[in-house]
């Protein structure tokens, strides 16, 4: 029997998680956490192709879960567009957005890029802000319904709302996550890699920085729009906050805090991050403390993050 | 940030869906902006609503039923809103919802509530909350058109024509500037500028210069709440000008006085609720007593001023109270029923008589025209 591979090791952890967790679930609350974990880890696996792959930084990946979002929530009504062709709108969009902005500012290194992808993702937040003739201004706007519940229905398959959109995401998760860990092995994956290390390096080799660079981030920000577009969907509503600063920078934080390198890793930083708010509801004024002290204790003793750190140490063990 | 009022059933036990025992209590779900941008509306909502639950249960309950309030705290996103209402609703099986401090996080809240036919009070001012009519959908603020109305009726009679306007570009500035734009018409009013600021500007001079150039404005509107309407009031008067300044009921609180200055506050007029002049109303006024208790019970439990926006919640909470009485029991289409029926309900922001076409409840007679008159707000005749 051929050995199973790092690859599909990944895939089939992901997909047993999602399959058998709702065995355990005491209420139906439950579901929604876990879509939003999904798509949280969506989003995150984007950034894990750009930060973990690349090495590049971006504060600005909410601007395209915005673009996502409201694509799904304008395109319907204005253009006449299905829901779900509207996600494709969005991401494409999203593509060709993180193209022209990621040509130029693809140049800058290290700060100058985060500052840049910065600007960017707070320009996204402020047009849907002050449109208000288009987005509904702060506060939020309507999203038709994706009508793929009420197709399985009449295929006799009858998920609650809850469920439907766990499963949904789940599997949108999956294709994801399959994607980026192919994209780990392919020639351009290595190109990724090889620049993450050294620039320089990777350029004498005959890799075209630049290009490989610019990929990795249009890549990222259909991950990130397909993300927005699942929220938007999923909740039937939307507001500017989906791309807005913080949530940049929780998308990033997610990543860091499972491992930027590693898709599983990433996933289960997203997992962690979203959990922790409902866990700690309880502990009332405390959950920034407890988040923060998190964040901290990672950074020190596990610097590659959660999960490949422990992974390693696991192994480490076993040998 | 839940806080479980009763020592009864800790949410943990519900989850192992142990709850179903203690059934002789009423579960009430909130999820309110307590900390976040619009924490300045939330805090007090969140205080309130724990206030008067424990008010409550002191008294014996209703019924002979008491209150459990799981409340949390959505920090003003529509996305957390739309898990708490869930969570609310699947996992702690609440009876009814009081929440939604924002129109984002409301309108978020009622389509899970409406989903579920669990009844819904929201505490924010858009009108597209209760219109179309939802059928479990009920809101205790007035809206924004309201307050537009009650300030162009009292410009009216003032016989101004032109106004300038500077709105925030906050979700509340922008929602009224819209509403206030709209109707304007009906009142033979001319809006002759159309200014805005952003909620964290510190500096609206260069707005007002611009309306006070505008040629014929009569009188200034300000729709926003927070620190920017303060700002234009400090900057209109360091400007002088002498035209009338009317603000918004979102910055209606003894807060704003100090925030301007008593001398820059001098003179502003705003549509506001009873309770900013609890002392003021006359004996024989309905809302006299309501205002007064809860004047006196916020005030003296957490020492700080009572706002227009705590007062919803007590309002949303009183209407709650009224039909889980009326109604006899607390099942959620009961609870429902009963609240479209609820007639002459003195609360503190106006008396509500619902319908099953109108879920508001309040009329323009709610806002009361008050004035800053020598640092104290005071009632306009």
């Amino acid at each position: 029997m051929p050995r199973l591979t790092a690859k599909s090791a990944t895939l089939l952890v992901l997909a047993a998680l999602i399959a058998v967790t709702p065995f355990f679930f005491p209420s139906g609350y439950y579901y929604r956490v876990g879509a939003l974990i999904f798509v949280n880890g969506l989003a995150v696996t984007g950034i894990v192709i750009l930060t973990g792959y690349a090495g590049q930084i971006s504060l600005g990946h909410a601007g395209f879960a915005g673009i996502g979002g409201y694509a799904c929530a304008l395109a319907p009504t204005h253009l006449g567009l299905h829901p779900s062709l509207a996600g494709v709108l969005g991401a494409v969009i999203s593509a060709v957005l993180a193209y022209l902005v990621g040509r130029p500012i693809l140049r800058l290194r290290g700060y100058y890029l985060a500052v840049a992808t910065l600007g960017f993702g707070i320009l996204v937040a402020m047009v849907l802000n002050n449109e208000r003739a288009l987005t509904g201004g702060p506060d939020g706007i309507a999203v038709p319904e994706l009508g793929l519940r009420g197709l399985l229905k009449d295929w006799g398959l009858d998920l609650t709302n809850g469920q439907f959109w766990y499963f949904f995401c789940g599997i949108v998760l999956l294709i994801g996550a399959w994607i980026a860990l192919n994209l780990h092995q392919s020639p351009g994956g290595r190109a990724l890699r090889a620049l993450h290390g050294s620039e320089i390096a990777a350029g004498t080799v005959g890799i075209d920085v630049a290009r490989v660079k610019l990929q990795a981030f249009v890549i990222s920000a259909v991950y990130a729009s397909v993300a927005g577009s699942l929220v938007a969907l999923q909740n039937k509503f939307i507001t500017p906050d989906i791309a807005g600063f913080m949530h940049s920078i929780e998308m990033v934080t997610m990543a860091v805090l499972g491992g930027a390198g590693s898709v599983l890793g990433a996933i289960f930083g997203a997992g962690i991050l979203t959990l922790l708010p409902q866990v700690l509801t309880v502990l009332a004024e405390y959950e920034q403390l407890v988040l923060g002290l998190v964040m901290m204790l990672v950074m020190i003793f596990l610097r590659e993050g959660l999960l490949p750190s422990v992974l390693r140490k696991l192994r480490g063990r076993g040998e | 940030m839940k806080k479980t009022l009763t020592t009864t059933v800790p949410a943990a036990l519900v989850a192992l869906g142990l709850a179903s025992a203690a059934s002789a209590e009423i579960r009430l779900g909130a999820s309110v902006s307590a900390t976040g941008p619009a924490a300045f509306l939330g805090d007090p909502e969140a205080k309130t609503l724990e206030m008067l639950v424990e008010e409550l249960n002191a008294k014996g309950g209703i019924n002979g039923e008491e209150i459990a309030l799981v409340l949390y705290d959505d920090g003003g996103d529509a996305n957390k809103a739309r898990t708490f209402a869930t969570r609310l609703i699947e996992d702690d099986e609440v009876q009814a919802i009081i929440g939604g401090t924002t129109t984002g996080t409301s309108m978020s809240i009622l389509s899970v509530a409406e989903d579920a036919e669990i009844p819904f009070i929201s505490l924010a001012g858009a009108i597209d909350i209760i219109q179309p009519v939802k059928p479990f959908t009920f809101k205790t603020p007035h809206t924004d058109r309201m307050a537009c109305q009650k300030i162009f009726e009292d410009m009216q009679k003032s016989g101004i024509q032109k106004i300038g306007m500077i709105s925030g570009t906050d979700g509340f500035g922008a929602s009224m500037q819209a509403q206030c734009k709209d109707v304007v018409g009906e009142y033979g009013i001319e809006i002759a500028a159309d200014e805005t600021y952003d909620p964290k500007d510190a500096d609206m001079t260069a707005q007002l210069t611009k309306i006070r150039n505008a040629d014929g404005v009569q009188a200034v509107l300000n729709p926003g709440f927070g620190q920017g309407p303060s700002i234009v009031t400090r900057n209109y008067r360091q400007l002088g000008i002498e035209l009338p300044l009317y603000q918004s009921h979102g910055v209606a609180s003894d807060g704003f006085i100090e925030l301007a200055g008593k001398e820059a506050a001098e003179g502003v007029r705003l549509p506001g609720t009873a309770l900013l002049v609890a002392d003021l109303l006359a004996e024989d006024d309905p809302q006299k007593p309501v205002v007064t208790a809860y004047k006196a019970a916020y005030e003296g439990k957490f020492n700080e001023p009572v706002g227009t926006f705590g007062g919803y919640a007590h309002d949303g909470f009183a209407l709650l109270v009224d039909a889980v009485t009326r109604a006899g029991s607390a099942e959620p289409a009961a609870i429902r029923d009963a609240l479209e029926q609820t007639a002459g309900l003195a609360g503190t922001t106006g008396i509500y008589a619902m319908s099953p076409d109108n879920h508001l409840g309040l009329d323009l007679s709610a806002f009361r025209m008050l004035e800053v008159k020598d640092g104290r707000w005071s009632i306009v005749e």
